[in-house]
């Protein structure tokens, strides 16, 4: 250990920004995520893979009574299917792992401020949901004759709302549980029922209206009903609006949660 | 802002957790600029939840932190940049490599030595592309310690800095910290290795049951206990046939078999009149055992003093 160098004093470093601490710990968590295989695979394969095998269910449904094509339902869904395994799913175990690696504890005792931790963990995993999400949109354009969007300003708008709540929403879930295995047990019912009733599955349109009433108020529910109408063009404006509103109180409601109850160490 | 005389204030610190167990009960101290100080204390004494309300991980439950001028919990921002933490265990992603995780740690760093420093002053420069799961313990520890030193920070904060290092990691990381020492940084230590403490603290604090049981230089704290004189009673002889202990300086005793020790503060003195007692009456002592007070008794007379304290308490509180 040679120690010569403690006396060089004039720091050569730069000053630490928000921007360059967040962007050295995305780099880290990138790098730790090419390292694990079945995070990996289930955050970049399995949402590419998911609205192709809907396909045969969706051209079976009484689609057209409801004004619905093939297309303008898998689009929303594949996007979906993103945001909750590459986002949610991926970062649910990121939260729980860097917690009970003490990873978390020691990023606070540094200049990260708490919400860089968190923005800066979900940082890259946020990035492979919002390429996925293009290159699906862009596949689902190519092969379902989805037509060009009637209102694309509420589709983008949908999928940032998306790719800002659920990160948060993962932050929430990862709290409920004290290891990385009961994280991703933790995971599933939010998941499951995101599937089963945001619409990714059934439309709203096909459910009866007392469930979809219901099941619009999921925190998957209004991005979808915005990616859809936002290819449609038949959301009304009440509608659009309503949407939007789910969204930001899924939103608030997830970040006060998230500094209320988010754990940075295991419980002892 | 008046930082040059005390970089560190605590006054009354508290800390509880969960609104029952009380693990930090009033604990005051100060560090000067310069200072390293050392926590002492046995497992539960209370040293991490102190060292914790000091990095500003926790708020207080009660009392006062300032670091630097700041309350480094609710103004973090403003003492981050100049203080560095190793925390009792590490807190690196296992699948990272040593050189990813301090470039990772770099990036966040104000001021940061380049990689290559900080893995030089921590002897790790060779492990540089090892993956920390496959790190050996004492090597885990030095990784921490270049991740606390890369801000070249004003405030040093050492958690156990040496626990599961070798003799010889032992020793070159108490240079480092030496080193670090004379080049102005201000440290702070837990430790429950008394030689560690002896041998680097300017000022160290023992700490027992969440409440500073002596304070001052390791010389100071060493003087104020007693020293101990132990031999061989000579056979036929007991206690009462020695001159009157009092008269000697010895402030109490104890016999243990035929093994006599006796405790005083004027070791010289007390010394001197049973060797010329025991010369006189023509007797051998053996076993003669003479020795100043050190921390370690110091260290081990607290914590049992203590616990016969608190074990009292708890007997008159469950007669209450």
């Amino acid at each position: 250990m040679s120690a010569e160098t403690v006396t060089k004093a004039a720091p050569t470093g730069t000053t630490a920004t928000a921007a360059r601490r967040m962007t050295a710990l995305a780099r880290a968590e990138l790098t730790l995520l090419g390292r694990s295989k079945a995070t990996f695979f289930a955050a970049l394969f399995v949402p590419l893979i998911m609205p192709f095998s809907l396909r045969t269910t969706v051209e079976d449904m009484d689609l057209e009574e409801a004004g619905l094509s093939v297309g303008s339902v898998i689009l929303p869904s594949a996007v979906g299917f993103s945001l909750l395994f590459a986002v949610y799913s991926a970062l649910v175990s990121v939260y729980a792992a860097r917690r009970e690696e003490l990873v978390l504890k020691r990023l606070r005792t540094g200049e990260l401020r708490d919400v860089e931790i968190l923005a800066g963990a979900a940082l890259p995993s946020v990035l492979i949901g919002l390429v996925q999400c293009v290159v699906l949109t862009i596949a689902c354009a190519a092969l379902l004759d989805v037509g060009a969007p009637q209102a694309p300003h509420l589709a983008i708008l949908g999928l940032l709302l998306g790719l800002v709540m659920w990160p948060a929403i993962a932050a929430v879930v990862a709290s409920f549980s004290r290891s990385l295995e009961g994280a991703q047990v933790a995971a599933m019912p939010l998941l499951l029922v995101s599937m089963m009733g945001s619409g990714t599955f059934i439309p709203f349109e096909l459910m009866p209206d007392r469930l979809a009433t219901i099941c619009e108020l999921l925190p998957l529910s209004p991005v979808i009903t915005l990616i859809r109408g936002g290819w449609t063009g038949d959301l009304g404006g009440y509608e659009a609006l309503g949407a939007i509103a789910t969204a930001v109180a899924w939103l608030v409601l997830s970040v006060f949660a998230v500094q209320r109850w988010f754990r940075w160490e295991p419980r002892h | 802002m008046n930082t040059k005389e005390h970089v560190i204030e605590v006054t009354d610190l508290r800390r509880v957790y969960g609104g029952e167990f009380e693990a930090v009960r009033g604990v005051s101290f100060s560090v000067g600029r310069g200072e390293l100080f050392a926590l002492l204390g046995t497992n539960g004494a209370g040293k991490t939840s102190t060292v914790e309300l000091l990095e500003g991980l926790a708020p207080p439950s009660g009392g006062q932190v300032r670091v630097l001028g700041h309350d480094p919990y609710t103004e973090r921002a403003k003492v981050r940049p100049h203080i560095g933490v190793m925390l009792q265990e590490g807190g690196f992603s296992s699948e990272l490599t040593v050189g990813e995780t301090v470039r990772m740690w770099a990036g966040c760093t104000s001021g940061a030595r380049p990689e290559r420093e900080a893995l030089a002053l921590v002897g790790l420069s060779r492990r540089a592309d090892v993956r920390v799961k496959q790190l050996s313990g004492g090597e885990k520890r030095r990784l921490d310690l270049a991740c606390a030193i890369l801000g070249r920070p004003e405030v040093l904060f050492l958690d156990e800095p040496t626990t599961g290092l070798d003799a010889e990691g032992r020793q070159e990381t108490w240079e480092l910290v030496r080193e670090l020492r004379e080049n102005g940084t201000t440290v702070v230590l837990t430790t429950h290795y008394l030689e560690e403490a002896e041998g680097l603290a300017d000022r160290l604090a023992i700490l027992h049951a969440g409440r500073i049981a002596v304070t001052g230089t390791p010389a100071e704290v060493t003087a104020s206990q007693p020293s101990r004189i132990s031999f061989e009673l000579p056979v036929g002889y007991f206690p009462g046939d020695l001159p009157p202990l009092a008269s000697l300086g010895i402030t109490g005793h104890e016999l243990e078999g035929r093994m006599l020790r006796l405790h005083t503060l004027e070791l010289q003195r007390a010394a001197t009149e049973l060797l010329v007692w025991a010369q006189r009456a023509g007797v051998e002592l053996r076993g003669l055992d003479i020795r100043s007070g050190s921390l370690e008794e110091a260290f081990l007379r607290i914590a049992r003093e203590a616990s016969q304290t608190s074990e009292m308490t708890a007997e008159k509180e469950q007669v209450a």
